[in-house]
């Protein structure tokens, strides 16, 4: 129980983040219509892709004689990319569609 | 931790242009130029981590760095742009699932760095399931929708043996995360075990549901990468995958009510008389 006391009030920054940023999610995605749908879950998808930071700062923090950190690291870096770069370009072919279906 | 003011400055304006490409892609007329400003600030985010974190690190490992993100978007580019119109959905997964075994993997080497901590500890454990969970989840709905795996899978108490295993999973993940089990391997049965649970969780459910299921797989990684967030208090990550967590799972809610059915019908729902409900209603 201290321990997650403790935990709050050094996090306090954090823990309202948190909070803000689901009602955030939630007003942006009210009310969209139904075709954008998978646009959207495509785009967010995309936007996950965040991930690729964590694994570069995996890679950076690594001891450069660990190479099996490295190794993953190295994986796990080039399938944040896949995430992002795919999601970004498969949203965009996505939309490209919706527009010309307009 | 050291604190870089010029890279909390990217990681703040790709944090607004996340939200306010989120924000756009709401909206049919600006849909594209949502999309590419959320790419932009991603593209920030990720460039400003690689020159601006640390100064002194091996020259190797950049190159290794430089390595996997030239292989990843010449493979993604020409995976999306090569892909049939059709084909897109199950692709979205495929990409959901690379992320959330990115994050898996995060978390099996973070793993033994941090015995010592048990919050932090917590938050490597529950973001390496999650994470695991997302991308087996993901690789099974790919299949489905690819048509490799066509036949929902159904025997009688699925759901109940399901619910044992993911509450021996939860159990045993959190006892590592209070750091009771010390021993190095325990986080590789875990990463297993919730590998399986991905698989089993995805698999009863039948191939017209997989964009609800996708969308649910997708605020999971959203969910995963927060707590990689967390554990390097670094706020894109945090804000960029807490957004994507919740405004996935209002998403995934949303594409329930646009087929006419709750969620908890969705994933449990794969027996008797809720697909013949499924059918009349259609």
């Amino acid at each position: 129980m201290d321990n997650i006391l403790s935990f709050f009030s050094e996090n306090l920054q954090m823990v309202y983040i948190v909070i803000l940023m689901i009602f955030v999610g939630v007003e942006v995605i009210g009310h969209v219509p139904s075709v954008l749908h998978t646009p959207l879950m495509s785009g967010a998808n995309a936007i996950h892709g965040v991930i690729i930071v964590g694994a570069i700062l995996v890679m950076l923090n690594a001891d450069p004689n660990n190479y099996f950190a490295l190794g993953l690291g190295f994986v796990a870096v080039l399938l944040g990319t896949l995430n992002v770069v795919g999601g970004f370009v498969v949203t965009d072919r996505m939309l490209e569609m919706f527009k010309k279906k307009k | 931790m050291e604190y870089i003011f010029s890279l909390e400055v990217i990681y703040l304006i790709a944090s607004v242009t996340f939200i306010l490409g989120l924000k756009l892609l709401g909206k049919p007329q600006t849909a594209r130029k949502g999309n590419l400003i959320a790419a932009f600030g991603m593209s920030l985010a990720i460039f400003g981590t690689i020159f601006l974190y640390k100064s002194e690190v091996n020259n190797m490992v950049y190159i290794l760095i430089a390595i996997a993100i030239l292989i990843g978007t010449i493979l993604g580019w020409l995976i999306a742009k090569r892909v049939a119109m059709t084909k897109m959905p199950e692709l979205v997964s495929l990409f959901n699932g690379m992320g959330g075994a990115s994050a898996a993997l995060i978390g099996i080497i973070e793993f033994p760095h941090f015995n010592q901590e048990p919050l932090l500890l917590m938050t490597i454990v529950l973001g390496m399931i999650i994470g695991s969970i997302s991308f087996s989840g993901s690789i099974i709905a790919y299949a489905k929708l690819n048509g490799s795996l066509k036949k929902p899978i159904r025997i009688s108490g699925y759901n109940f043996i399901n619910n044992i295993f993911l509450l021996i999973l939860l159990v045993y993940a959190f006892s590592l995360g209070f750091g009771w089990l010390q021993a190095g391997w325990h986080v590789y049965l875990l990463f297993f075990m919730a590998i399986l649970y991905g698989v089993l969780f995805v698999i009863p459910i039948g191939g017209a549901d997989m964009p609800v299921v996708i969308s649910l797989l997708n605020s999971f990684t959203g969910l995963a990468a927060a707590f990689a967030g967390f554990l390097y208090n670094n706020m894109a990550l945090l804000t960029g995958g807490i957004l994507v967590g919740s405004a996935g799972t209002i998403l995934t809610f949303a594409m329930c009510k646009a087929m006419n059915r709750p969620l908890a019908n969705v994933i449990f729902g794969a027996f008797g008389d809720v697909k013949t409900k499924a059918i009349s209603s259609s």
